[in-house]
């Protein structure tokens, strides 16, 4: 399997077409292969399909996801996309504060670095 | 389609009735090319375009406002509407009658001149 060739379309939201609007772009043939589920990928399918009974609409994940950078976009995976809406809804909605959220993720990342495993300290924009 | 449309949906205060789909299938009907502001389920490539509703998908919350945490009410109703491929794409190759079905809510339609 070939990955797809990187293209860049530059979407001008000042005409109103949004980044992820991309009918009709030239992107190249699409790459309609599938791959296994990570388990991270099945828990935030999980945790959404929960919250969306709960907490907000899938129209507000979607618009969340809407106002990535166009950057930002392109370079993260569909799952990817899903769980940082889920992080930062749950803190618009008021469920839990960004301090909570950031203290739980470096537990996490404590428990992980005792256990032995590689962790990645990189931080996803808010 | 009918001289004297029902009044939009999109112009109710929040919790009126509404009176029901203005267009039925079969009519001609151009979508709006406004820019969207926040979010928006009406594909760029369809807005400026004519097509032909299909059928009533159904009538539904507004999403453009379910995005931001509201009701979505009073609720729109939602159609499948006909596009032609060649009137769509500059050059379309295929053939004549290729046509595409995109859903699309009341408030982004507007009757055509016949």
């Amino acid at each position: 399997m070939s990955a797809p060739t990187p293209t860049t379309n530059f979407r001008d939201t000042d005409d109103g077409r949004a980044v992820h609007d991309l009918g009709g772009l030239a992107f190249g043939p699409i790459d309609k292969s599938e791959h296994d589920l990570a388990l991270w990928e099945k828990r935030t399918d999980a945790m959404l399909a929960l919250l969306f009974a709960q907490a907000f609409s899938v129209d507000a994940m979607r618009r969340t996801i809407e106002t990535y950078a166009q950057q930002e976009y392109e370079a993260t995976s569909y799952y990817e996309k899903w769980v940082k809406a889920l992080r930062n809804l749950v803190v618009e909605q008021g469920l839990m504060t960004r301090e909570e959220v950031d203290a739980r993720f470096a537990d996490v990342r404590a428990r992980l670095r005792d256990a032995g495993q590689d962790v990645d300290d990189g931080e996803v924009s808010w | 389609m009918a001289s004297q449309p029902a009044k939009a949906a999109s112009t109710l205060a929040p919790g009126s009735a509404y009176p029901g789909p203005r267009f039925s299938e079969g009519a001609r009907v151009h979508v709006d090319s406004r820019e969207a502001i926040g979010h928006c389920r009406t594909p760029y490539y369809v807005r400026g375009k004519a097509g032909t509703v299909a059928s009533l998908v159904g009538i539904f919350p507004n999403p453009e406002q379910l995005a931001y945490h509201r009701p979505g009410l009073p609720k729109l109703p939602l159609y499948r509407v006909r596009f032609m491929q060649a009137e769509l794409w500059e050059d379309y190759a295929g053939a004549a009658d290729d046509h595409l079905d995109v859903d699309i809510y009341e408030s982004w339609l507007e009757a055509a001149d016949a």
